[in-house]
């Protein structure tokens, strides 16, 4: 076992940091305060090579480890939940599926400017009526002979406002239920396809977060993505490791909340004393390190099994269970350790609150993630 | 276009403290930086390299071993092919000293990588502060040298560069080969990208030493080929900033001016 980082997934990572400090934390609470989608930093994460980390040289990516790239959205999100985000839903749930299941010709199309970040990618599972129950699918793919007609809309579709390309879930053979569902590819300008209404959320505030409207979408044949009534494996494989992704998240904004307490503690002086001095500070910072630390070890595991190509659904279930729980208990904790400063706009700690709680819901529930898990063991 | 950047790693002088008894640097454990001026210089070079793609940029530095991370950083960024100079000889050099032997680095390098077209370094390294060693290199070489250069582009035969100057800028027209210094533009230079950090971390970087300029004049080098003493450091006192009055028009600027005076019982 080796629990570092090598020299080379290191220095990518503190070339991101360094890029963090004078990019993304400047401008997190701005962001969050405005609903202002970061569509710069896209553009400069896309000219550093940040937006197809995981995947091949030859499409564009950077050819990393997929530890090193959960390794980003985590440092990404100690600036910015909202940045880290835009590129986990990029990278996991649009880039992966057509790198995994896509054909050369989808590869060469649309990876190649997905990974080198030109384009932004989205994905698009969840309906009114399908959340958790996400066999329920409602939007319809008619086989048309030359092309899929598309019906129906989708919900909470994170980058959906700028997105250049949509994976996209629809029946298209209502009788089969989850086995006939499949996914395709959405370009942005397909007649018939629009974007809907922006949800206005607690937080991670600045995400593009979506309706998709299909009224009559003529999508062409080959954008077919997999085999046909293979969707539903291809959405839930993809999950298992966008999950991986958000759990990464989760890490980042707990540990941004605990370096920030912990200076506002050395600073903050009452009773005549730094704060930091009394023992229930102590101990409650002490806590919530080792409660990372161990969901830190959780994320990494789950992420060098997908890297190996070991079975990892359970794996990045966990991961994602504890390291969001954590991520939403830690900055509940560090909010009440710094108080009425904290609960203001003028310290990130209720930003940051705000953000975590998303990752106990998005890419799947905490409870989703205790069903993967209970049903990986056998609990039945 | 062949390019070379002189660049120096320098410590990050944002993180550095002050012995409060011996006045001098506290080194320990301040992270080291490409020197910001050299940056402007290599990002100066890069915008010649977008709109003129055949262009190579080598860049050269003279130092420590230490000093490879710096030349790494400027591959990672934008750099084609890096050179140290570095050599126990060359240690205690001032700048006169140091220009001496980076002109000899110039001769050196060329053979390998062609003739350069200009030279590009920063105005000063932020540790030393001479701004010496740029027009030094320029008088060893007896070319053409444009100082506190913002932005450079190729015209026609000529290099035009953006100069800074007291009032405002100029335009400067000068001919190949040349070596321009450069000062803080208005834009920032770009970060370094995924693939060029990779390729940069294995990238060899050829090392001048001791030897590899056997007809190098020895009593110009070092500490016995440096005129420069230095008898004392100090820190200087600190001047209270002044008020800079610029409102949107010269009647309000005299406004402005006027109630400050009159708040300050000056008038």
């Amino acid at each position: 076992m080796n629990f570092h980082f090598n020299e080379e997934e290191q220095e990518i990572l503190d070339m991101l940091h360094d890029f963090c400090l004078k990019e993304v934390a400047p401008k997190a609470a701005e962001v969050d305060e405005q609903e202002r989608f970061p569509e710069e930093t896209w553009h400069k994460l896309a000219d550093m090579g940040m937006m197809g980390v995981p995947f091949a040289e030859e499409y564009g990516g950077a050819g990393l480890t997929y530890l090193n790239y959960i390794g980003i959205c985590e440092e990404l999100a100690k600036h910015c939940a909202t940045t880290s985000v835009m590129v986990s839903a990029h990278t996991s749930l649009c880039c992966w599926p057509i790198s995994q299941y896509g054909t050369e010709e989808q590869k060469q199309k649309y990876l190649s400017k997905l990974c080198t970040g030109e384009w932004l990618g989205a994905f698009g599972l969840t309906e009114p009526g399908a959340g958790t129950d996400a066999a329920m699918q409602k939007t319809i793919a008619e086989d048309k002979g030359d092309h899929w007609l598309l019906n129906g809309s989708k919900i909470f579709i994170t980058n959906a406002g700028y997105a250049n390309v949509f994976v996209v879930f629809a029946m298209t053979d209502k009788s089969l239920g989850t086995k006939g569902i499949s996914a395709f590819i959405v370009e942005k300008d397909f007649p018939g396809f629009k974007v809907g209404s922006h949800e206005k959320k607690m937080g991670i505030r600045g995400s593009s977060t979506c309706e998709l409207v299909f009224e009559d979408c003529v999508v062409p044949k080959e954008n077919l993505l997999g085999e046909l009534n293979k969707g539903f494996k291809v959405a839930m494989t993809t999950l298992d490791g966008g999950r991986i992704g958000i759990a990464a998240q989760a890490l980042g904004i707990a540990q941004a909340s605990i370096d920030e307490c912990v200076k506002y503690t050395k600073e903050r002086i009452q009773f005549g004393r730094r704060i930091s001095q009394f023992q229930n500070t102590q101990f409650q910072l002490a806590d919530m390190q080792a409660k990372v630390d161990a969901a830190r070890l959780l994320v990494y595991r789950a992420a060098q099994a997908k890297q190996d190509h070991e079975p990892h659904s359970h794996l990045a279930a966990m991961a994602k269970l504890v390291a969001s729980e954590t991520a939403s208990d830690v900055t509940r904790r560090t909010l009440q350790l710094t108080g009425g400063y904290g609960y203001t706009r003028e310290y990130p700690f209720e930003r940051m609150m705000r953000d975590a709680k998303i990752t106990e819901i998005y890419e799947g529930t905490s409870e989703v993630q205790r069903m993967v898990i209970s049903g990986w063991m056998g609990v039945k | 276009m062949n390019i070379l950047v002189c660049v120096k790693q320098v410590p990050d002088t944002t993180e550095i403290k002050i012995d409060p008894v011996k006045n001098t640097l506290i080194r320990e454990g301040v992270p080291s930086i490409v020197n910001p001026f050299d940056g402007y210089a290599l990002e100066a070079a890069a915008r010649i390299k977008d709109k003129n793609p055949d262009t190579k940029i080598v860049v050269v530095s003279m130092g420590p071993p230490q000093a490879t991370a710096a030349l790494k950083e400027c591959l990672s960024i934008a750099a084609d092919k890096a050179y140290l100079v570095s050599g126990r000889t060359f240690g205690g050099s001032d700048t006169l000293a140091t220009s001496y032997i980076l002109y000899n680095a110039v001769k050196k390098i060329e053979e390998l990588e062609g003739k350069f077209d200009a030279i590009f370094c920063g105005k000063q390294a932020i540790d030393g502060d001479t701004a010496q060693v740029g027009p030094e290199i320029a008088e060893h070489l007896g070319y053409p040298q444009v100082t506190y250069g913002l932005e450079a582009e190729l015209d026609g035969d000529m290099l035009k560069v953006k100069k800074e100057v007291e009032e405002g800028v100029e335009i400067i027209g000068v001919k190949f080969p040349c070596l321009v210094t450069f000062t803080k533009p208005a834009w920032d230079p770009r970060y370094p990208t995924v693939k060029r950090k990779l390729a940069a971390n294995r990238a060899e970087i050829p090392v001048l030493g001791d030897d590899a300029f056997p007809d190098i004049d020895t009593s110009r080098i070092g500490l016995k080929g440096s005129p420069t003493n230095v008898k004392k450091t100090f820190v200087p006192q600190r001047k209270t900033g002044g008020v800079k009055i610029q409102e949107s028009d010269g009647r309000a600027s005299a406004q402005k001016l006027f109630e400050l005076l009159s708040g300050a019982s000056i008038i």
